[in-house]
This record gives C-alpha cells, sequence and structure tokens, in this order.
C-alpha cells in the first residue's frame, strides 16, 4: 500500500505535456507559500506540505488542481502551527465574500 | 570520519530497502527492492521523515544520487538496453548490495 502521490510506474494514460499558463490563482498560492515558508517566516517546512498532499484521500487527491492541493495543505498547516484557527479562516471567507456580492 | 555519516562512495553498488511506510516518505515505491550504483555523494541534510511533521530534522542523513538500470526497474522496458534514471536516496534507506 503506496501514497496517493507514490505512483510512478502504474498505469495512468498518456500523459498531457502541454504548456498553460499560471492563472493569477496559481501565482498567489505560490506566493502565499514561499512566504510561509521562507526562513524568515519558518511557519512550516515544504515537507509538510508534502505530507499533508499525500494524506488526502484518492478521490480528493485526484479531482484538485496542482495548486488546489497546495491551498488545502497550506489551510490545514497554519491551523496545524496555530497561526490561524479554523474558524478564523472561515470568518475571514465569508467576510470577504459578503464584500465581493456587494461590489 | 566525525563529521561525515557517508556510508557510501561514488561506484558502490546499493540496494533500496523495501518495507511500507506509514509516515511521509520520499523513497518512490518502484525503486524500492531495486540496485543500483552510487553516482554522487550529495552531501548531509536534514531528515525530510521528520521535518514533515515540524521536527528538527536531526541528526542529519547523507544525500545519494543512484543511478538505476531502466531494465532492471520496469520488466517491460522497451528503450534502449542503456538507459538508466537517476534518483535522490537518503542513506537509511539504502543497504550495500554485492557487486556483479
Amino acid at each position: 500500500m503506496t501514497g496517493v502521490n507514490d505512483i510512478g510506474g502504474q498505469a495512468a494514460g498518456p500523459l498531457d505535456l502541454s504548456e498553460h499558463a499560471l492563472s493569477s490563482f496559481d501565482q498567489r498560492v505560490d506566493a502565499m507559500l514561499m512566504l510561509l515558508v521562507h526562513p524568515n517566516r519558518g511557519a512550516f517546512r515544504v515537507d509538510a506540505l508534502r505530507r499533508a498532499i499525500e494524506s488526502y484521500r484518492q478521490q480528493d487527491y485526484d479531482s484538485l488542481t496542482y495548486y488546489e492541493r497546495w491551498l488545502r495543505a497550506i489551510r490545514e498547516l497554519v491551523v496545524e502551527q496555530d497561526i490561524l484557527s479554523e474558524d478564523e479562516i472561515t470568518a475571514k471567507i465569508s467576510e470577504l465574500a459578503a464584500k465581493q456580492a456587494k461590489a | 570520519m566525525p563529521d561525515s555519516t557517508e556510508k557510501y562512495f561514488a561506484g558502490g553498488h546499493v540496494r533500496v530497502k523495501t518495507g511500507a511506510v506509514d509516515h511521509h516518505c520520499r523513497t518512490p515505491d518502484f525503486l524500492k527492492g531495486k540496485e543500483g550504483v552510487v553516482e554522487l555523494a550529495v552531501g548531509e541534510y536534514l531528515n525530510p521523515e521528520k521535518l514533515a511533521y515540524h521536527k528538527p530534522g536531526l541528526p542529519k542523513h547523507a544525500l545519494y544520487q543512484v543511478r538505476f538500470r531502466q531494465k532492471q526497474i520496469w520488466p517491460k522496458y522497451q528503450g534502449a538496453e542503456g538507459d538508466t534514471l537517476v534518483a535522490d536516496i537518503y542513506d537509511h534507506w539504502l543497504e550495500p548490495a554485492s557487486t556483479e
């Protein structure tokens, strides 16, 4: 039994090798991670990000995009490290959603 | 060599240890049990299997680049005979293999 990520050599069909531009979502998630793992902040190591992603259930791992996996792991890890609480995160999401609905 | 934990040197024959793990681990399953040749002793690094759980990652582990023959890894490999693959493997995942 191997992790959802440890799939080297397994049948997976053809690879999509086409290039694609990073969305602003992708870039923001990337920036967030770089700031969190920077030694000046040291919120956690990228190893912890990998560990969080590897613990996803197969269906979640398969359905999320690359940066969606990162974002979900970042959210879990900032709670795990007591940087933000889950309540603070959900409250902020509601606040921003309300603001966006008004605009 | 008190300052180094390096056990293997370039050209040495090694085998990747087998066994399932229930924690974060950088050693890919497809290389477990396979034999290769050390290409390069890269240096010593904090242990990612500890860093993944917010531990300091000490003691450091020696990291090696190990070259494997593709034909040995994939039973149905159809590429050239001499094709190889190089992977980063930490020392605690390696054991000596006899020279063939």
